[in-house]
C-alpha cells in the first residue's frame, strides 16, 4: 500500500485517474484504502430540485447515489440511505449559503458544497467544505490568462464535543491544482499538482461552529495558495533556472 | 458511506504488463529507478515485471535521452533514438566509439570503436565535428552540467556537396536532488537539414522542461516549446504572476478585508434584500 501510494506521488498529476484506476485493479484488496487516501479532481452533478450543481465526493455518498446539500435528497434516488440529523442538517443548510458568499469573495464563481454527519467514534461531527473552480478563459477565468485551470479544494473538520465551552477542530486541507497556459512566443506550459495541510485548534465555540470552522479554511486556503505561489512557481522556477540559467546566450552556426 | 465492494477480476497477465510498462514510461525524470521499486511491490509479480521493464525502459530512456558513463569513465554517451545502430547499442560521434547498454539498468557495459560503416562520411563528419565544437562551447556556457552531441541522421554516406543531408543537435541537462524532493530535466533536440548545396538551412528546435517536487504533495511542470530558432524560455515564467494565480483564487476578496464569517446574520439580510428587490444572481 506504501507503495502504491509512492506511485502516486510520482505519476504526473494530470495521469492519476489513470494511476488510481490500474492500481484499484492490481490492488482490488486496498480498494477502500487507495480510494480514501488518493485526491481526485471533484466531480459535479446537477441537484433536478433546485437547479443548482452540488460536489460529489466519499463523505455524501452512499453506494452509487450522491446527496445534494441543497435539497438534502440522494441522486439518483436511494432507500434507506444515511442522513445527517435534524439539527445537523440545519447547520449544513446554512453552512453551505455562507460558504457559498465566502467562495464568491474569493473565487468569482465556482462551486461549492458542505456536508455534515455525525462522528460515531466521538460525540461530535465532522464537515467537509468543497469547492471547485474552473479558472480557464472558457470557464470562469476573468483575466483570460489560463487556457487550462483548475482549482479543487478539499477541507475535512473534525469537530469534537464540547468541552468546558470549547472544542477541538482538527481541518486536513488538500488543493488540487492544475493551469496551462498556451501562447505563440512561448509554446505550452503546464503545471499541476496537488498539496495537503493539516491544522488543529481548540476555539471557544461562543461564536458558533461555523464561525470556528470558516476562519480555519479561509487562513489554511490563505496559506495554501501562499505556498502553492512559491511551490508551484518558485520550486519549478528554481529548477528550470538551475538546469540552464537564463542568461543571454547567442549561438552562431559555423561558417562552413 | 457503505462499503462499496469491487469485484475480483483477475487481471490476465498481459494487462497487468500492460500497466506495469505504463508505469514505467510515465515516470518523471530521472525517477524511473523509484518507480520500478514501488512497482514490483504493488504488481508482486517478478516475470510480468521483467518483460514490462524490457519493453519500457529503452522507450523511456531514449524518450528522456539519459546520458551513461563508459565502462573506463572517459566520457559518456547520450541514449537517443537518432544515435541507436541497434537496440542496445549507441554511436558516440565524438569519440568514434559505439556503446552497448543495460536499458533496464541503465549503465553502459561495454564501448568498443565505430566501424567505418557506422560512421558518417568525411565530408558529413567535417560539418558534424565543427557544429558539435560549437555546441560543446555554447553548453559549456549556458548548462551548469548538459550533455551535448551532434548526429548525423540522413544522408550520412554523402561524400560532397549537391546532396541534402540532416544533423541533429541534442542537449541534454538533468538535475536530481531526490532528497530535496525535487528532480528536473531540460532536453533540447534541434533538427538542421541541409539542403540544396547549403544554399538552404532548416532549422526546427523541440525544448521540452519537466521538474518534479514531491515534498508534502506532488507538484509537475511540463512545458514544451516548438521554435524556429532560440528563443527566451524563462519568459514564461514572468508571464504567470500573481494575475494568473487570481482566476483560479483570489488573495482577498475585492472589499480587501478577510471574510466577516460572525456576521453570517448580516449576509442573510442583505440576501433577503437582494431577493426582495431582485438583484443578485
Amino acid at each position: 500500500m506504501e507503495a502504491a501510494m509512492g506511485l502516486m506521488r510520482r505519476i504526473h498529476p494530470k495521469q492519476s485517474e489513470t494511476a488510481l484506476s490500474a492500481l484499484l485493479s492490481l490492488l482490488p484488496h486496498h480498494s477502500s484504502d487507495l480510494l480514501s487516501q488518493v485526491d481526485q479532481p471533484l466531480q459535479v452533478l446537477c441537484d433536478v430540485d433546485c437547479g443548482k450543481e452540488f460536489i460529489l465526493c466519499e463523505y455524501n455518498r452512499d453506494a452509487d447515489s450522491y446527496r445534494s446539500p441543497w435539497s438534502n435528497k440522494y441522486h439518483p434516488p436511494l432507500e434507506d440511505a444515511p442522513y445527517p440529523s435534524s439539527e445537523l442538517r440545519k447547520l449544513e443548510i446554512e453552512a453551505n449559503e455562507v460558504f457559498a458568499i465566502y467562495r464568491d469573495q474569493y473565487y468569482e464563481g465556482g462551486i461549492s458544497s458542505v456536508y455534515l454527519w455525525e462522528d460515531d467514534d466521538s460525540e461530535g461531527f465532522v464537515a467537509c467544505f468543497l469547492i471547485k473552480k474552473d479558472g480557464s478563459k472558457t470557464g470562469q477565468g476573468r483575466r483570460g490568462y489560463l487556457q487550462e485551470g483548475a482549482w479543487d479544494a478539499i477541507h475535512v473538520i473534525e469537530v469534537g464535543p464540547e468541552d468546558e465551552g470549547t472544542a477541538h477542530y482538527c481541518l486536513t486541507s488538500t488543493v488540487m491544482l492544475s493551469l496551462t497556459t498556451n501562447d505563440e512566443s512561448s509554446g505550452t506550459f503546464s503545471l499541476s499538482g496537488s498539496i495537503r495541510r493539516q491544522m488543529n485548534m481548540d476555539l471557544a465555540i461562543a461564536d458558533g461552529h461555523l464561525c470556528n470552522m470558516g476562519r480555519m479554511i479561509e487562513e489554511m486556503e490563505g496559506k495554501l495558495r501562499n505556498s502553492l505561489d512559491q511551490v508551484y512557481f518558485g520550486k519549478t522556477k528554481e529548477m528550470v533556472c538551475t538546469l540552464r540559467p537564463p542568461a543571454e546566450v547567442v549561438m552562431r552556426l559555423p561558417n562552413s | 458511506m457503505a462499503e462499496e465492494e469491487y469485484p475480483d477480476v483477475e487481471l490476465s497477465d498481459k494487462q497487468k504488463k500492460e500497466i506495469a510498462k505504463w508505469f514505467l514510461l510515465n515516470s518523471p525524470a530521472g525517477e524511473i529507478q523509484y518507480v520500478a521499486k514501488d512497482l514490483r511491490s504493488v504488481l508482486n509479480d517478478e516475470r510480468i515485471y521483467n518483460e514490462a521493464a524490457q519493453e519500457a525502459f529503452p522507450l523511456y530512456n531514449k524518450s528522456h535521452i539519459i546520458c551513461l558513463e563508459f565502462p573506463d569513465r572517459s566520457g559518456d554517451v547520450l541514449i537517443t533514438s537518432y544515435n541507436e545502430l541497434d537496440k542496445n547499442e549507441y554511436l558516440d560521434p565524438r569519440t568514434a566509439q559505439v556503446a552497448t547498454v543495460n536499458h533496464v539498468k541503465q549503465v553502459c557495459t561495454e564501448v568498443r570503436p565505430a566501424a567505418d560503416e557506422e560512421l558518417p562520411s568525411p565530408y558529413i563528419e567535417d560539418f558534424r565535428c565543427t557544429l558539435d565544437a560549437e555546441i560543446l562551447k555554447y553548453v559549456g556556457e549556458a548548462y551548469p552540467k548538459g550533455i551535448c552531441s551532434v548526429y548525423c541522421v540522413n544522408g550520412k554516406d554523402v561524400e560532397g556537396p549537391g546532396s541534402n543531408f540532416e544533423l541533429v543537435v541534442v542537449i541534454s541537462a538533468v538535475k536530481n536532488s531526490p532528497k530535496n524532493f525535487c528532480n528536473g530535466s531540460w532536453r533540447s533536440v534541434w533538427n538542421i537539414e541541409f539542403k540544396d548545396d547549403m544554399q538552404m538551412l532548416a532549422i526546427r528546435g523541440k525544448i521540452q522542461v519537466d521538474a518534479h517536487y514531491f515534498e508534502e504533495g506532488n507538484v509537475q511542470l511540463d512545458a514544451k516549446n516548438e521554435c524556429r530558432d532560440e528563443t527566451m524560455f524563462q519568459e514564461s515564467y514572468s508571464n504567470l504572476p500573481d494575475t494568473t494565480f487570481k482566476d483560479l483564487r483570489r488573495k482577498l476578496p475585492v472589499t480587501r478585508t478577510l471574510f466577516p464569517w460572525h456576521n453570517t446574520l448580516q449576509f442573510s439580510l442583505t440576501r433577503d434584500i437582494q431577493k426582495e428587490l431582485g438583484i443578485g444572481k
